[in-house]
């Protein structure tokens, strides 16, 4: 460090490389947004350039409004994210609630079996999975959808909360028990707002994944009106390959809401991954 | 003594996580591993033990797409493994400088490709590697390497490391992030002490960090091999469900897809799709093994 203080050289070779990676990963998406505004033309004569009064055009947008419910299927996804993101808190701080406060008899084997989920994904149980929904009717519903990434989320979320719900001091606790509050009480008024951060952290990294997922979306509920925007957008695409304004501007209107919680959320993400809170 | 009353609330407060984890996960995972002692003979669902994995690894029409989408899973990790995991630690090394400005504003730039989704990142790819646009080649001109390029996604010698390299570039932010946190929790004495002794700058981070590091190296390999063992959506939305060119870009996961979901012409097949998803099942479970078993342990030593 104190070799660095002393050599201009090395920062000058630190920001050129984080610039230059920096350059590498915003790139694809500049390139995708700039060309979204402009005529097929100008896509093609210079990719490169941003759009001028010249170039600028929003038939794209158009043929998407026109051609796919886009609306829909951002409403759809909006309401399967944020839907499994309430279930998977409330269930998974109850649980880790109850692992972390009390103890009784086969706490540590609970604690196990419910930390499998970290490890194993639950796509291999898909067949199984699409079975048990077609069975019981909820196969193309959102709630096929709410369900699974209700269960894929709570191992990490009971894992992640019942470490936090440790820290919370005893005192506390046996004081408001000593005041006649119900256990239910205790974790609803007491605890919860006490572990409000680590909630945020678990919403944060379940939240990505549910948002991007295209297996599930695409095998429990393909149907129209249960399409999330991911998969609106890959559907959208595939038929719609040779229009190009169509196509970047589809995948533009995909990538704005992610930028957008992701600004609004990037700093709670980023203290979450750097907090250890995933070991 | 009275026996203690029993606590209702406990299993109230487990009740929900419990049931729907057990119910959608748990038990869907090894309903899927008996449903591939099962097969379907005229309608009807028969056992007929492990008939369909002989079928899996010796049948010609089975065992040579599934040899090859294992060795494409393989090779789709290895290249994960070799460039993104390095590039990741490299960006965290420069990042968790002491006296780097706008370390906090790089390290959000670099995770952007993280949170988008597969669609976007193979669609966006997709044309900007596409002759047809023609962004690749005239960037590559413009260095002087034209000839350099060809339609890497539509080669199959290329396309699968292509894809690979894509979703490298999408997930370097994850192994940064952690690797990034793990080289803050050293203590500031133990780089000091190795200062006083003439460790510093590259040699620090070769003698003194790395050897700190190399459990959270071990999370994110092992986070790497799950994560690449369930790929299924990049090589979807960039290839489609056939993997193509000449399913040179097909893994575990496409394979799976096509069988039990069918495609074209032929008809999905539970049966086997479940027989494919416990290969992989028993894939992921050797990987976790050898980490937890064979690596984590070991790792410990260096654990301060």
């Amino acid at each position: 460090m104190s070799q660095a203080r002393a050599n201009p050289v090395n920062a000058v070779a630190m920001h050129g490389a984080l610039i230059l990676y920096t350059l590498i990963a915003l790139f694809p998406v500049f390139v995708i947004l700039i060309n979204s505004f402009k005529t097929r033309k100008a896509i093609f004569r210079e990719p490169l350039a941003l759009p001028d009064s010249d170039s600028f055009s929003l038939i794209g947008y158009e043929t998407v409004m026109k051609q796919g419910d886009f609306f829909l299927y951002f409403q759809n996804s909006m309401i399967v994210t944020v839907v499994s993101l309430f279930f998977i808190l409330l269930f998974g701080s109850m649980a880790a609630f109850a692992l972390a406060e009390y103890r009784f008899k086969g706490n540590m084997l609970m604690g196990l079996y419910l930390a499998l989920g970290i490890m194993i994904p639950i796509r291999i149980g898909t067949v199984a999975i699409l079975e048990m929904m077609v069975a019981t009717g909820l196969v193309n519903t959102l709630w096929a959808l709410i369900l699974v990434y209700t269960a894929q989320g709570l191992p990490l979320a009971v894992f992640i909360l019942s470490e936090f719900m440790r820290q919370v001091s005893d005192d506390l606790k046996s004081a408001a028990r000593v005041d006649g509050l119900s256990e239910y009480a205790i974790f609803l008024r007491l605890v919860l707002p006490l572990v409000r951060p680590a909630m945020a952290t678990v919403a944060v990294f379940n939240m990505i994944p549910i948002w991007n997922d295209l297996w599930f979306p695409l095998i429990l509920a393909p149907s129209e009106e249960t399409k999330t925007l991911t998969l609106g957008s890959q559907v959208f695409i595939g038929q719609f390959v040779t229009n190009w304004n169509a196509v970047l501007s589809a995948l533009s209107m995909a990538i704005l809401p992610v930028l957008v919680l992701y600004v609004i959320f990037s700093r709670q993400l980023i203290r979450g991954l750097t907090s250890g809170a995933v070991k | 003594m009275h026996r203690p009353r029993f606590r209702w609330h406990i299993a109230v407060f487990l009740a929900p996580a419990v049931l729907v984890y057990t119910a959608v996960m748990i038990f869907p995972l090894f309903n899927t591993l008996r449903l591939a002692l099962y097969s379907k003979v005229d309608q009807e669902r028969v056992f007929v033990g492990l008939e369909n994995f002989r079928t899996l690894f010796l049948d010609p029409v089975w065992s040579e797409p599934f040899w090859n989408a294992l060795g494409n899973n393989f090779w789709f990790f290895i290249v994960h493994m070799l460039v993104q995991n390095p590039i990741g630690i490299a960006l965290a090394a420069i990042l968790s400088h002491p006296r780097l400005r706008f370390a906090a504003l790089y390290r959000s730039a670099i995770f952007i490709p993280t949170i988008l989704s597969f669609v976007i990142v193979g669609f966006a790819w997709k044309l900007i590697l596409s002759p047809i646009w023609g962004i690749a080649p005239s960037m590559l001109d413009a260095v002087g390497m034209k000839s350099l390029f060809a339609p890497w996604l539509g080669k199959e010698e290329y396309a699968l490391t292509t894809l690979a390299l894509i979703s490298v570039w999408q997930f370097v932010g994850i192994p940064m992030m952690l690797i990034y946190a793990a080289l803050l929790a050293i203590p500031e004495e133990i780089l000091e002490a190795g200062e006083v002794d003439g460790i510093t700058g590259l040699s620090a981070f070769w003698k003194i960090k790395l050897p700190l590091i190399l459990p959270s190296v071990g999370i994110i390999s092992i986070l790497t091999f799950v994560g690449n063992f369930n790929a299924f959506d990049l090589i979807y939305a960039a290839q489609g469900a056939l993997a193509g060119p000449d399913f040179s870009t097909d893994i575990l996961g496409t394979y799976m897809y096509r069988t039990f979901f069918g495609f074209q012409l032929q008809l999905g097949d539970p049966h086997m799709g479940s027989a494919i998803a416990s290969g992989m099942f028993a894939i992921i479970l050797i990987g976790v093994c050898i980490y937890l078993f064979g690596i984590q342990t070991r790792m410990r030593r260096y654990q301060l």
